[in-house]
């Protein structure tokens, strides 16, 4: 067996490590993978070309930005964080697990496209995060923002993850039933998605409790 | 037909005009190959369909060194006061959250009611990707409403467009160029190769260690591939049916969704999910490359416990 192919690999992890422009890497961990794959220069132009024109879709959030960008020059953010200032029982923990639960039942019914870190987290989930984390207190030193502003793009992620799946009709669903059924195995979409309740509960849970201990971490 | 086409013909446009602004930005200190960077990106766009494959790709290595050598750089901007920031959310209130939402619900409306929408027989939006084609929709109509709730002119949206997308930089690429590298990966062998390493090295007649390896490799071939769904069919197929299902008798829909699950964990914590572990680190503007990911390693560790307990007791 030929490691050969796993050449790209060491480009990706030496070159994260090394903390070089990840575009860069990436771009030539795929060079470096199509050449020990025996891919000639045309060949590799070609799979980056189709490989661009057929994941396009992946760079659409992009079409946010000018509804963003001009709401954000009119006080959009201020407007949020506001809302949350004048509930003062509000804390961070409160935002964060509301969160985590609307958006996990949301996406386990198949919504998925109601959030999104272009669509939901900087707009709203982020400032009313931080507003509920400044709490009486005007200033929030640019540390804890940092990681405030972190744990809500990783709630939203934990939340659409270990909520998609109990849609029946989610592409990782019926992928699995694909796979299965080449290989002769039949399966109802409803049998696979059941068996992602269990660990959607655990999700929920774990992530629950780190919310309340890293609310609890910023009050002191 | 509103259809995938039209909607990147928006954001190539969209990219254009980002590209004549950075061009007359005199206060960027790269303006040039910054604007060759979104004018190239623009016409990848505009013109994806039409290109020819190598030409495309010859312009993706273009982008990737242009940002790799530090060509891509923003321009200098004026904040606008705090005052001014708070005193315009008082007076417009809850109309600014109006187009946010808007992007949200209308693209949920549009997708769900594309099938429906037909004119004369004719499907009114493409069955092609609709959830992405309603994303589109949806966000030039909640442009057209930020406009008319601020008042704004188009070039106040655009330059304000502009301004996150020279924050977000290179990093709006990546989720694109790591696709690219899945579909390269495959093209190899790159899984079955790992796969073959991880079923060879461990004696799979212990039902534990068979499990163990499935979970482990679900995790591991998702992070470095960034995508569990590439790492599924290897794993079933180098392990889960012939070793699990078919030696062990362990029963497949479980094992299907928990692995799946397994492999979920594991894209929480690799930098190769840019577009839910990078992207927002560019754009919530964090100076940690890895800040998401260190606020997820403590949920996504735990859980992968848990569910590899209950592949163990369910299979």
């Amino acid at each position: 067996m030929s490691l050969l192919p796993l050449a790209g690999i060491a480009v990706v992890v030496l070159g994260f490590a090394l903390r070089l422009n990840a575009a860069l890497v990436v771009v030539l961990a795929g060079v470096v993978t199509g050449f020990a794959a025996g891919l000639t220069v045309q060949e590799i132009l070609i799979a980056f070309g189709e490989g661009f024109r057929n994941n396009r879709f992946l760079a659409l959030f992009v079409l946010m930005f000018p509804v963003l960008g001009l709401l954000e020059r009119h006080g959009l953010r201020e407007h949020a964080a506001a809302w949350v200032a004048r509930r003062r029982a509000v804390g961070v923990f409160r935002v964060l697990v509301l969160y985590l639960a609307l958006r996990q039942l949301t996406a386990g019914l198949g919504l998925v496209s109601l959030g999104g870190h272009a669509q939901t987290v900087r707009p709203l989930l982020a400032p009313m995060a931080e507003a509920a984390a400044r709490g009486a207190d005007e200033s929030l030193s640019a540390q804890v923002t940092e990681r405030v502003r972190a744990m809500s793009a990783a709630t939203d992620n934990v939340a659409l993850f270990f909520g998609e799946d109990l849609f029946v009709a989610f592409g990782a669903v019926l992928l699995m039933q694909g796979v299965y059924a080449e290989r002769g195995i039949v399966l109802e979409p409803l049998h696979i998605a059941v068996w992602g309740i269990p660990t959607a509960l655990c999700a929920f849970s774990i992530h629950a409790y780190r919310l309340l201990r890293f609310s609890r971490s910023l009050q002191r | 037909m509103i259809a995938l086409v039209h909607v990147y013909g928006l954001a190539g446009v969209f990219l254009a005009g980002v590209a004549a602004m950075v061009l007359r930005d005199r206060s960027n200190p790269r303006r040039f190959p910054s604007a060759l960077f979104w004018g190239l990106l623009s016409v990848a766009f505009l013109a994806g369909d039409a290109l020819p494959s190598q030409l495309l790709g010859a312009m993706v290595i273009l982008l990737a060194v242009i940002a790799g050598c530090g060509g891509l750089r923003a321009g200098e901007r004026t904040p606008v006061d705090p005052v001014r920031l708070r005193e315009r959310a008082a007076a417009l209130g809850h109309r600014l959250l109006l187009p946010v939402v808007l992007v949200s619900v209308l693209t949920l409306c549009i997708a769900l009611g594309a099938p429906r929408a037909r004119i004369a027989g004719m499907a009114l939006i493409s069955p092609v990707q609709t959830t992405v084609v309603a994303l589109g929709i949806s966000c030039a109509v909640a442009w057209a409403v930020a406009l008319r709730v601020t008042r704004a002119s188009p070039r106040e949206a655009l330059d304000g467009g502009r301004g996150l997308l020279e924050s977000v930089g290179w990093a709006a690429l990546l989720p694109l160029l790591l696709a690219v590298l899945g579909v390269i990966f495959s093209r190899a062998g790159v899984g079955t190769v790992l796969s073959d390493l991880l079923t060879s090295g461990f004696p799979l007649d212990s039902r534990t260690v068979a499990l163990a390896v499935y979970a482990t490799g679900m995790a591991l071939l998702t992070m470095v591939m960034g995508n569990a769904f590439a790492a599924f069919p290897v794993m079933a197929i180098g392990i889960g049916l012939p070793v699990l299902v078919e030696r062990h008798g362990a029963d497949p829909a479980p094992l299907a969704a928990l692995g799946m699950l397994a492999g979920y964990c594991g894209t929480l914590l690799t930098p190769m999910a840019a577009n839910f572990n990078i992207v927002p680190v560019a754009l919530l503007e964090l100076r940690d490359q890895h800040a998401v990911i260190r606020a997820q390693a403590l949920t996504a560790i735990p859980l992968f416990a848990c569910n590899f307990l209950l592949l163990f007791l369910f299979t």
